[in-house]
């Protein structure tokens, strides 16, 4: 293995995944006005960033936390909505998995949706890489998404100092959601799995803690889950299938 | 804000866990297909659990609902899930709730 190859791997994972600085710049920008909305200072809201690297389980949490739930259901709530982590850490441990140990650790740390999908695609593209090629790609991945999403956190948080609270930031947050899962509603199952947990969850509602979330997800995963498991015995059963 | 920075360290110490669990403690072994057929799921289930009631009952209007908020909510989710657009969704949701801060209904 010379050095080239590794640079070019690098460089190959920069250029993949520059076009999810759009993705990242706003994200974090929007994380930096909400978490100053919510009361949180600067540098409060830029630890935040760095330490928990995780968008969505971030905004759930500042949103919580501004509903004075305790401190037990905004950690597990964050948990929940950051799941699907263990599942990149899963489904990219045949690649990765073999590096010595302080480099998962950093893969662990930068194990993010935009980097997790750059990397897994190309992996499965060119299965040829070495295992030097593909962490040098991956951690060319992380270099244009990670730390632009600390920088536009601290322009957000910037930013949120100076906007007035009355001008109704409220609602920027179940938009974002809304806009991270619809695209992702692919099949009836991924369909089921959403309505169920947003019924499920408006009629556990009165349930203190905010445990109607936890209530509503469950529901959901175990409605996706279940319309997927009957769905596949019926391939099965398709003749030639 | 109470206990800020334990949300923040213990969300810190969760996530890395989350995401290190397999890659650094279960390595190649294959887990049961039905903890996995739960685990593709939960991203959306656990999101629109999060926004339902926050579109039903929104805070700002003292959880009174709102017919411009459901309107933006409506507009993000459809637009969303038709064209597969982060941006798209945002920019409808934004766009309806622009709209009705402007136009006198």
């Amino acid at each position: 293995m010379d050095g080239t190859d590794v640079m070019s791997s690098y460089w190959r994972g920069v250029r993949n995944a520059l076009p999810f600085l759009f993705v990242v710049g706003p994200f974090g920008m929007l994380f930096g006005v909400v978490a100053t909305d919510a009361g949180l200072n600067i540098f409060e809201t830029l630890m935040f960033s760095i330490v928990v690297i995780a968008g969505a389980a971030q905004f759930t949490a500042v949103q919580l936390m501004q509903d004075n739930a305790p401190t037990i259901v905004v950690l597990v709530s964050a948990m929940a909505v950051n799941l699907r982590m263990a599942m990149y850490s899963a489904s990219i441990t045949p690649h990765l998995g073999p590096l010595p140990l302080w480099k998962r650790m950093f893969v662990a740390y930068f194990l993010v949706d935009q980097v997790y999908a750059a990397s897994i695609i190309d992996y499965e593209e060119r299965p040829q890489q070495s295992l030097t090629e593909k962490f040098a790609f991956f951690m060319g991945v992380a270099t244009p998404i990670c730390p632009p999403w600390y920088l536009f956190t601290l322009v957000g948080a910037w930013a949120g100092e100076a906007v007035p609270p009355e001008l109704g930031l409220d609602f920027v947050l179940p938009i974002a959601f809304i806009a991270l899962f619809a695209p992702a509603l692919r099949t009836g199952a991924h369909r089921a799995a959403a309505l169920v947990a947003a019924l499920m969850a408006l009629a556990f509602a009165f349930l203190p803690y905010n445990l109607g979330l936890i209530v509503g997800a469950v529901a959901g995963m175990m409605a996706g889950a279940e319309i997927e498991r009957r769905a596949g015995m019926q391939a099965d059963r398709r003749p030639g299938a | 804000m109470k206990d800020l920075w334990i949300v923040i360290i213990g969300m810190g110490l969760g996530s890395f866990a989350l995401r290190f669990v397999f890659l650094g403690l279960v390595g190649d072994r294959a887990m049961p297909d039905w903890l996995l057929r739960h685990l593709r799921y939960t991203a959306v289930a656990v999101m629109p659990a999060l926004v339902a009631p926050l579109v039903i009952w929104p805070s700002a209007t003292g959880g009174e609902t709102d017919p411009l908020r459901l309107a933006a909510a409506a507009a993000a989710l459809i637009v969303g899930y038709f064209s597969k657009s982060l941006y798209g969704a945002v920019g409808a949701g934004a766009a309806v709730m622009i709209a009705g801060a402007w136009l006198p209904i």
